[in-house]
């Protein structure tokens, strides 16, 4: 096969495949950075949301977890963590949530620990509002079933 | 060696070989970590583990990919590098800059290095991979520009040739992707979209540009093929990496929240993704064949020949495993993703630089017919003890994956939990563990290597 093909017609395919790749690449960035503020319920973004998805980073929670399956394998997935544990209320999944937090790290002999990272009553609501608020994102139903 | 410039490339290489004996500790860490939870907490906890294990991983390939440009672009472009005290300054600078990050994340909680480093006025931190403060990410961005001033004028003021111009391609794009590291928005849906362009579009695109100019180098050196012949090669392999591979972003635009004609677009497109890894193995075997000339270094064409097919591997079959968007729905984020992460960047960014390395350091050190045969020997101990761990560490964590899937993903009604599952999982991480033990063996033999003696003596 490489016998037939000359350099120059390697350059050729080389530039222009290329540039067929990085317009097309650029056409659906547009496209997808268009739609994706109806597909992730943009306009519920309110302070609390991004104030928890700060608090998510500073805290380097990707570190140990999954959210929307990406991150570290070591710890559960949290995107779907408010269908999971949240019973459908929003203000059981908070409690939940800061008794779980306050709870760290668990006490079980050679479980996976998670550090204890001293946030305030506040904080832990604002990361369940970022995490309520993510469970809603449209993710085309993944994952397949609720442990994530 | 030609020029006296090129020595530059001695202090990268041996950086991004301490670099990486330190992050293989660190995943050796990890690994006791995923068998017992106690294991160094709350001292070092798995996600600190972690930053360190894969941000000494990039830094190192940086570290490596400077090196291996500072060798062999005096070389190609017939000419002195244009400022070797800027290379030499540079060392030091990203040295000391990856050295305190480290440090930073070992010894102080990341969220106080976050307050410290005033990540409130320009957040870009905590995420997977781009975790270093903003001041160290700027840090890089001139690190790397200067990188690039100096290969940039030294290939515009000399001979051109087609590896050079494509280094330089590779190198550039590397810069512009890594802006995008600066981009934060509140919606995390568009945080993850333009993560990927400087996660896949470095790894997955521009990189396999600088790993093909690297592995073309070394191919003519060692197997003294018509340069037209590597040329030749060197575009298709390129042509097919970013035909596919820009596009083949999408695969990562599953299950993220993204419009779900990426489901369509993403399997396609990256499904197309082995070719040029299969062409790579294509022409390192081909050109091998080919030969002109017996180089005395047959280590340097041993590793030559295992980046092609242990990146073929890793990238290639272990990638088209779950990048079709049905079958990714239920690998997404399993030991699966680990499994082919380790063997790609294994094969592809870590044995390219054991080429260059094998093949540039001998040189540097006088021997121009490369290392003497019993280096050599333990040498290729090494290359064998470190691929048959890799693939070892690989094939764990694909079983490791696969009961995952199995527990936790597949059974609509009883599905063990994460934790329960990663229990069952426990006697397979043990198994991964003597692998990455295997691995670790390998890297201390090939750095031995370059401290064993020849005997000078002529046996009767």
């Amino acid at each position: 096969m490489a016998e037939r093909i000359t350099k120059n017609m390697a350059r050729n395919i080389y530039f222009g495949g290329s540039l067929f790749a990085i317009l097309l690449f650029a056409g659906l960035t547009m496209d997808t950075v268009q739609k994706v503020p109806e597909l992730s319920n943009d306009v519920q973004i309110t302070e609390a949301v991004a104030s928890g998805k700060n608090l998510w980073e500073v805290n380097n929670c990707v570190g140990c977890h999954t959210i929307m399956g990406e991150g570290a394998y070591y710890a559960p997935e949290l995107a779907n963590v408010f269908d999971r544990r949240g019973q459908a209320n929003e203000e059981y999944f908070k409690s939940y949530l800061q008794a779980w937090m306050a709870a760290q790290p668990l006490p079980n002999n050679g479980r996976r620990k998670m550090p204890q990272f001293n946030l305030t009553e506040q904080q832990v609501n604002d990361l369940a509002d970022f995490l309520i608020w993510t469970s809603r994102i449209d993710d085309n139903d993944w994952p397949p079933n609720i442990e994530g | 060696m030609k020029y006296s410039s090129q020595m530059v490339a001695k202090p990268y290489f041996i950086f991004a070989l301490i670099l990486l004996a330190g992050e293989i500790l660190f995943g050796l860490i990890l690994g006791l970590q995923y068998i017992n939870g106690d294991f160094l907490f709350p001292e070092i906890p798995f996600n600190v583990a972690r930053m360190v294990h894969t941000n000494l991983l990039i830094v190192l390939i940086l570290f490596g990919f400077m090196g291996a440009a500072y060798y062999l672009v005096p070389e190609e472009s017939e000419r002195e590098l244009w400022s070797p005290l800027l290379a030499k300054i540079t060392f030091w600078v990203f040295a000391a800059a990856g050295v305190a990050t480290i440090l930073g994340y070992l010894f102080v909680p990341y969220s106080t290095l976050a307050e410290v480093t005033y990540n409130n006025l320009f957040p870009t931190m905590g995420r997977e991979f781009l975790e270093q403060p903003t001041i160290t990410k700027i840090g890089i961005v001139l690190v790397v520009l200067s990188f690039i001033l100096n290969i940039g004028m030294t290939v515009l003021k000399g001979r051109k040739t087609v590896i050079t111009v494509v280094l330089l391609t590779g190198l550039v794009g590397m810069a512009v992707f890594f802006l995008f590291a600066f981009y934060l928005p509140e919606n995390l849906v568009l945080d993850k979209f333009f993560w990927w362009f400087v996660i896949h579009l470095w790894v997955e695109g521009v990189w396999e540009l600088i790993l093909g100019a690297i592995l073309s180098f070394v191919l003519i050196k060692v197997t003294g093929v018509d340069r037209e012949h590597i040329d030749k090669w060197l575009y298709l392999i390129i042509a097919m990496t970013l035909v596919s591979g820009i596009v083949g972003t999408g695969h990562h635009y599953f299950y993220i929240g993204t419009p779900s004609y990426w489901l369509w677009i993403g399997s396609i497109a990256s499904a197309v993704e082995p070719l040029p890894f299969f062409l790579m193995v294509l022409y390192a075997f081909t050109m091998a064949k080919q030969r002109r000339i017996d180089h005395d270094n047959k280590i340097a064409l041993t590793w030559a020949k295992g980046t092609a097919v242990i990146s073929f591997l890793g990238a290639g079959v272990w990638g088209f495993m779950h990048t079709l968007a049905p079958v990714n729905y239920f690998t997404h984020g399993t030991q699966l993703t680990a499994a082919h992460g380790h063997l790609a960047f294994f094969g592809a960014y870590i044995m390219i630089l054991f080429t260059i390395i094998s093949y540039a350091m001998p040189i540097m050190r006088g021997r121009a017919h490369g290392n003497g045969p019993k280096a050599q020997a333990v040498e290729r101990a090494s290359f064998w003890l470190m691929v048959i761990g890799m693939l070892g560490v690989t094939l764990a964590l694909t079983a490791a994956g696969i009961g995952q899937i199995m527990m936790q993903r597949w059974p609509d009604t009883e599905a063990l939990s994460f934790m329960a599952t990663q229990a069952e999982l426990i006697p397979i991480y043990k198994v991964r563990f003597a692998f990455g033990l295997m691995v670790f063996t390998g890297l201390l033999t090939y750095l031995y290597s370059f401290f064993v003696k020849e005997n000078t003596t002529v046996n009767a």
